[in-house]
């Protein structure tokens, strides 16, 4: 067992070893330029890239023409919410989000803000979801955009995409949907789905860094305004030569994502549920989101009187996130976790497991007890913990915020 | 993050980790911070009678930073009266552990703690001056 053991694939994946064989000849032996059409350099090059197309639209079920290739999801979400909201600023500029999205989304609708559009953020509900009906009372006539990301990052519930489709479509506002997360993992039929535009990111599916895709619906048509001018590429919507090997393994990734997906989600889900079988035996644990309505690969859980970033430090064989953004320059916990009404302590004390593709079950085993054996440590040195043992109600201390 | 070789000496093998009676009259306690905030300390001195603090206990909830800097605290009070612990400055914690900036606040807390514990001595043992300098809001 090789250590640290990788449980952050939500973060990213390992390129498939697949994958890689699929993009090493297109770095080194056929460079050419999919945009040049004078020779066969330019046409072998341009081949690969329209049936990697093919591949990454056989996965969600689209037209390969619906698709756009970007440098990644971020990229695909700034183009499609800019794209959108500027296109048709004039039937309104009323754009609606929730909180728990991907900073993405988040800082985009700040700066759409920052131009004159009004953004509402829907709260979601203690399980991470969002309440449709909260959702249909945001919608105004002005209303032009609508963005909800299909599977959380830090939680890995999953928004009930069909229905909001249906909301957004009835009343003829744009729909964008923040996929990154939801390739290979729960199945996107963009044939049924009343999804307009959706965002795809190669890496969070044993993909690349550095290309991802955006779906910009033919029927009914979607316009965009496009945020990158050049040469004309990707029918003017996004400028700039194809990184051909980058396409390659980006429609590799996906296509095997298409073929295995479902055997290997049952493994996978099997893994992630004994990890939670052991860790949910530690007193005072807690599980953030639906268990559900979720991916098969998350568990985000906290423990109760340990700091988030301290476990991090403690069970370093095992490489995790933190929902504390105690690691970054901000004390803030993470705003996910307090947009479901987690208190800052619970919110501090978060660790997000992802598990992947190349997880074994004895992986699992070892992080249950390294985990098991560091909280105890941690909790013999909380204050908190002793003060909860002796029966204090933390709740009526009177703390110092600092 | 990358921490300090200190910070992580003190990380992973803390020094006098446990508690002390906070009745016992020998016993000052200290405790700062905010669960809510991710970092709450609790320092403890048992002071002798002439006003020497012969041993120190911690606990703290919080990250690495935080724990190493009240494991360093408790070795440094010790042997010191209570005037020379008060003097502790947490710019000389943050240098000794080499702390990031964005760290420095987990020194200050430290600091706060070895105050608020020489305090609670103090104030036990009815010695709380009243001409103390006035605290900064």
């Amino acid at each position: 067992m090789q250590l640290p053991i990788y449980l952050d694939y939500s973060a990213t994946t390992p390129v498939d070893p697949r994958v890689v064989d699929a993009m090493i000849p297109w770095l080194r032996d056929h460079f050419g330029n999919p945009a040049s059409r004078s020779h066969a350099y330019g046409w072998e090059a341009e081949k690969a890239v329209e049936t990697a197309r093919e591949n990454v639209a056989a996965l969600v079920n689209c037209d390969p023409r619906e698709l756009i290739w970007t440098s990644g999801a971020t990229e695909s979400i700034n183009l499609a919410l800019k794209g959108a909201a500027h296109f048709y600023k004039d039937k309104g500029k009323h754009l609606v989000t929730v909180k728990t999205e991907h900073k993405a989304t988040l800082d985009t609708m700040r700066e759409l803000e920052r131009e004159g559009f009004e953004v509402t953020y829907l709260d979601v509900e203690t399980d991470g979801l969002l309440d449709l009906a909260k959702l249909e009372a945001a919608l105004r006539p002005d209303t032009s955009v609508v963005s909800v990301m299909f599977v959380n990052n830090e939680i890995g519930v999953i928004q009930d995409i069909p229905a909001i489709g249906e909301m957004c479509r009835s009343r003829g506002i744009i729909f964008h949907v923040d996929a990154a997360q939801a390739t290979g993992k729960v199945v996107v039929d963009l044939g049924q789905l009343k999804v307009d535009l959706m965002s795809f990111s190669a890496h969070k599916t044993y993909g690349p860094k550095g290309v991802g895709a955006l779906f910009v619906r033919r029927k009914p048509r979607v316009r965009l305004e496009a945020q990158m001018h050049g040469g004309g590429h990707e029918r003017g919507l996004r400028s700039g030569t194809l990184p051909t090997h980058q396409i390659v393994g980006m429609g590799e990734a996906f296509r095997i994502a298409r073929e295995e997906m479902a055997t290997e989600n049952e493994r996978i889900r099997m893994l992630r549920d004994r990890l939670w079988a052991g860790l949910s035996q530690i007193e005072q644990v807690y599980l953030n989101g639906d268990f559900e309505r979720r991916v098969p690969h998350n568990l985000n859980v906290s423990f109760n009187f340990v700091e988030g970033e301290s476990l991090i430090m403690a069970i370093k064989d095992v490489a995790v996130s933190s929902g504390s953004a105690c690691t970054s320059a901000s004390l803030e916990p993470s705003y996910v976790l307090r947009a479901l009404g987690r208190s800052d302590e619970l919110a501090h004390s978060s660790i997000r497991f992802t598990v992947g593709r190349f997880t074994t079950q004895e992986e699992i085993d070892y992080t249950i007890s390294l985990v098991t054996r560091q909280v105890a440590r941690l909790r013999e040195m909380s204050p908190l913990w002793e003060m909860y043992k002796d029966g204090v109600d933390l709740n009526s201390v009177q703390w110092a915020a600092h | 993050m990358a921490y300090s070789s200190k910070v992580i000496d003190h990380y992973e093998n803390p020094r006098n980790v446990g508690s002390f009676d906070k009745g016992d009259d020998s016993i000052g306690t200290g405790m700062v911070g905010a669960p809510a905030c991710g970092d709450v300390m609790k320092l403890q001195i048992r002071v002798n009678e002439r006003g020497i603090i012969e041993d120190a206990r911690f606990k703290t909830y919080g990250c690495g930073s935080a724990i190493a800097s009240s494991s360093l605290v408790t070795e440094w009070v010790k042997g010191r009266t209570l005037e020379e612990a008060a003097k502790i400055r947490n710019t000389q914690i943050a240098e000794e552990l080499a702390l990031p900036p964005v760290k420095i606040h987990c020194s200050i807390l430290a600091e706060d703690a070895i105050k608020a514990a020489v305090e609670d001595y103090r104030r036990k043992h009815g010695q709380l001056e009243q001409q103390a300098e006035p605290k900064a809001a």
